[in-house]
């Protein structure tokens, strides 16, 4: 089985019940979202949560495509001072 | 020199400054920013804890392209960046910037480009505990007026 890894950061890990959540790939970005607790996945459609893949931004995120290996962080906007 | 850091310890500023200090022979001046974890007044529900997160990937990566910025940007000898991760207690140090040049416009500039930056647009994460709950802390409308002082 093809494994992806989320990396949860901010009040998302909240949303999600842990900073980590190994789902069963390939996903692409509606299979995300089916992936993720309901509450989760409506936030991440948020324009200000971005994306990242293997530690890169991605600037289209309905473009996702994550295959075995791969890590996906899902980024809430970071705390100001 | 440059020092770039993310750090998961307690650190006592006093003891990356001298150093640094020390490595930039012939600088005409440094500048020095400590930031520590504020207490807040006991009316106002009080700080027990603060706690930032960070992900691996982006934050140091984001923190050596600031420092790219700002020796692109100002004229520097030296420039020290340290950031804390994890938990933390109040009065405890939280971040330090330090930069070394040879006039101290540019030192203290870059010192205070480098916090505007690090404190609204760098990755990091915090939430503060108060009367034993986690709160989340979110942007302040504050960060991008500060961020905004330096797109000139």
């Amino acid at each position: 089985m093809s494994v992806v890894t989320v990396v949860l950061l901010g009040k998302l890990a909240d949303l999600g019940g842990a900073p980590e959540l190994s789902l069963a790939g390939p996903l692409d970005w509606a299979g995300l979202k089916a992936a993720l607790p309901p509450a989760l996945a409506e936030a991440i459609d948020d324009p200000r949560n971005r994306v990242a893949l293997n530690g890169v931004l991605i600037a289209d995120k309905a473009g996702l495509n994550a295959a075995d290996g791969d890590e996906i962080a899902l980024l809430p906007p970071v705390s100001g001072g | 020199m440059r020092d770039i850091r993310l750090l998961t310890q307690m650190f006592i500023p006093g003891t990356l400054i001298g150093p640094f200090t020390q490595a930039n022979p012939g600088l005409g001046g440094v500048c020095t920013f400590v930031g520590e974890v504020r207490y807040d007044a006991k009316e106002q529900g009080g700080v027990e804890a603060l706690e930032l997160t960070h992900y691996e990937p982006l934050t140091l990566p984001g923190m050596h392209e600031l420092a790219d910025r700002a020796f692109e940007r100002f004229t520097l000898m030296g420039l020290l960046m340290v950031h804390r991760v994890g938990q933390m207690r109040p009065g405890e140090p939280i971040v330090c910037v330090s930069a070394a040049a040879l006039h101290r416009r540019d030192a203290i500039d870059a010192v205070d480009f480098c916090m505007d930056h690090l404190k609204s647009a760098a990755w990091f994460w915090k939430r503060e505990r108060r009367a034993g709950e986690w709160h989340w802390i979110e942007p302040r409308a504050q960060d991008a007026v500060d961020l905004a002082r330096w797109q000139t």
